[in-house]
């Protein structure tokens, strides 16, 4: 409506007044969100860059200074940069092992019948109705010491001789991490093949492509765009996950995520845990933009 | 052009073919051969199972009963990939992600030809359908004609034995569709690729077509050249599918001789035929004279080139179209008797519908 306003309205002096009340419509329509937005996002979001810069003391609390003494000392302490790249390392495997699981999962999907489809989506998509931690407190108990489930089950199978450690690894937070992430790649990459036209595989097969060939050369790089933002969903909320790593992780294995809260709420250090969650989401802005990016302009001929 | 005689060796052979979905009959009882370099359509409104036919011989569909040979092999087993077909389908189904060139390339890269023999091939062929110079261009970035014509290189590129064309000209705007025609008959007398057009639209079936194959719910109404099948319909559906035409209900009245009468209209009567009949005669060959038909005009459509009358008749409703020669035509309303030649006609038994 304002489009046609003011393509056509010009020509005539009279119409100015309407013209100029119109176009400053969107601008009073965007309001409502835009002060929820402030209030919400923007304010709490400066006041915690600004709290990342005040002193903290045992003794005397927070003082409203500006001093850079937090920065420093994650700049500085290794311990910090381990953490950091902890967080980095299960995120990024996360992302890999749900792109390699996921993407075969949606296309496998993506060609099941009518109603085995409306099974396995509801199965793959139950899991988002069931709150994290109820989740990962499942992966707990299957992992839970020497007589876990999942112990038992890989030596009755044969495939270890001993128990493997899975609570507090790494390698227990990235499996339960994968389940908890795996309907985002696999609805990202679905919506991606149910743009492809089914006509092209035809066209590839009747052009002499078998199979294997008409999947990595023709499917693969349609579906790719879908695979690379599903992968920065994954990512990111890997990076930012909270009660996986809380839980399964435990204590002792700290991610970005787990150590501002023990900053915030055990030592009570508010500044120093505003540090590390301004730290985290500068690199993940970093990351995901820079991803972004790389997607639209590697596959602007693909997406839509 | 010579057109193919029989006596040749058919280069693609239905036999017997048909296609059942469940309880559903989807094509029956198929067979037609094809001459090498023969352009044959498939022509009938949607859901006649022409589409379902071309996916059989191209092999995305497998036939319920009945064989497909090329070159005398059995394709039944054959997989699609196997069969050698080119085949520009409706969407035109070109890879988006590649250029123009790479679509072009992909299939003779599957029969690994060299690099340099490849891109030659890509070049000309491109060229052959006016696309010299968008090698790099994306589908995306190209128009619906060009992609069109892509998609046409990209399956001819591969030297197929049969051309397989699915609806490919149903997206076009009209102008477009007609230059498409053109070009698409000229490019196929020049190869000499046997060609199996997809169609709903008579007018391109009739101008493109060596053969057309006229289907009505699953079954053949009708074979024939584009002349004989417009002006010798083998069936009710095939008169009205292929252009307009006027049904009278008309008598066989008397012996020896017998004589078909229509209102005021009579004239000799075939052999062999006797009561009621249907007489079937296109618009265009109907004319205003003296004696003939009695009707009124109920309306009169100037239509540029020629004059379109909408005529009552104590037999039923016309349609007569006259070419706009400059002479004085009647005007609504006014009485006229029509008029026209004994073999511009044809009869079937049975009252008119």
């Amino acid at each position: 409506m304002s489009a046609a306003a003011t393509t056509t309205l010009p020509a005539t002096p009279a119409a100015t007044a309407p013209e100029r009340r119109a176009s400053r419509a969107p601008l009073w329509l965007i309001l409502p969100a835009l002060l929820l937005f402030t209030g919400i996002v923007l304010v709490p979001l400066a006041m915690t860059v600004l709290l990342s810069f005040h002193d903290w003391g045992q003794y005397k609390g927070i003082e409203p200074v500006l001093v850079l003494k937090n920065w420093h000392e994650i700049a500085t302490d290794p311990y910090y940069a381990e953490m950091f790249g902890r967080t980095l390392r299960i995120a990024l495997i996360t992302t890999v092992a749900t792109a390699l699981l996921g993407a075969p999962e949606a296309y496998i999907l993506n060609r099941m019948s009518g109603r085995w489809r409306g099974i396995f989506l509801l199965l793959i998509l139950g899991p988002l109705l069931i709150s994290v931690v109820a989740r990962t407190l499942g992966w707990a108990l299957l992992f839970g010491g020497a007589n876990g489930l999942a112990n038992k089950l890989l030596m009755s199978l044969g495939l270890i001789a001993s128990p493997l450690p899975f609570l507090f690894t790494e390698t227990g937070v990235v499996i339960a991490l994968v389940h908890v992430m795996m309907p985002f790649m696999v609805l990202s990459v679905w919506a991606a093949l149910q743009r492809l036209n089914p006509q092209v595989e035809h066209a590839a097969m009747s052009l002499g492509a078998g199979p294997l060939t008409i999947l990595r050369r023709i499917v693969l790089p349609q579906v790719m765009p879908g695979v690379l933002s599903g992968a920065i969903i994954v990512f990111s909320l890997s990076a930012s996950a909270f009660a996986t790593p809380a839980i399964i992780g435990g204590r002792r294995l700290k991610v970005a995520a787990t150590l501002a809260y023990d900053e915030f709420l055990n030592t009570l250090n508010w500044p120093l845990g505003a540090a590390v969650a301004v730290l985290l989401l500068l690199g993940l802005i970093l990351i995901v933009v820079g991803a972004n990016a790389l997607v639209e302009r590697r596959y602007a001929e693909v997406s839509p | 052009m010579t057109t193919p005689s029989r006596s040749t060796t058919p280069l693609l052979e239905l036999d017997r073919v048909a296609k059942a979905f469940g309880s559903h009959v989807a094509v029956e009882d198929f067979s037609l051969a094809v001459a090498p370099g023969e352009f044959i359509s498939f022509l009938g409104p949607s859901g006649c199972g022409k589409t379902t036919t071309l996916q059989m011989i191209a092999g995305f569909l497998a036939p319920s009963r009945g064989t497909i040979r090329l070159e005398g092999r059995d394709l039944t087993q054959v997989h699609p990939s196997k069969r050698g077909l080119g085949i520009v389908f409706q969407s035109y189904a070109l890879f988006p992600h590649m250029t123009a060139a790479e679509n072009v390339a992909f299939g003779l890269e599957m029969q690994r030809v060299s690099r340099s023999e490849r891109t030659e091939r890509v070049r000309a062929a491109l060229a052959m359908v006016g696309l010299a110079g968008y090698e790099d261009r994306h589908p995306r970035r190209m128009s619906g004609g060009q992609q069109q014509r892509v998609a046409l290189a990209r399956a001819l590129v591969i030297r197929p034995s049969v051309l397989l064309l699915d609806e490919p000209l149903s997206n076009l705007d009209a102008k477009l569709r007609e230059e498409m025609q053109i070009e698409l008959r000229q490019i196929q007398r020049n190869l000499g690729t046997t060609t199996i057009l997809v169609t709903h639209d008579q007018g391109e079936a009739l101008s493109l077509s060596d053969r057309i194959v006229v289907m009505s719910k699953g079954r053949i109404e009708q074979i024939g050249t584009p002349q004989d099948t417009y002006e010798r319909p083998a069936s009710a559906f095939a008169a009205q599918f292929l252009g307009k035409t006027n049904d009278f209900s008309a008598r066989i009245e008397g012996a020896s001789p017998a004589r078909i009468v229509a209102g005021g209209w009579s004239a000799p009567a075939p052999v062999g035929m006797r009561g009621p009949v249907t007489l079937s005669v296109r618009p265009e060959r109907i004319g205003f004279s003296e004696e003939g038909l009695p009707g009124r005009v109920a309306a009169r459509i100037f239509q540029g080139n020629h004059w379109l009358f909408q005529c009552e008749t104590e037999c039923g409703p016309a349609i007569v179209v006259r070419p706009n020669d400059g002479l004085p035509q009647p005007g609504e309303g006014e009485a006229v008797r029509l008029a026209w030649r004994p073999e511009d006609m044809s009869l079937r038994a049975g009252a008119a519908a």
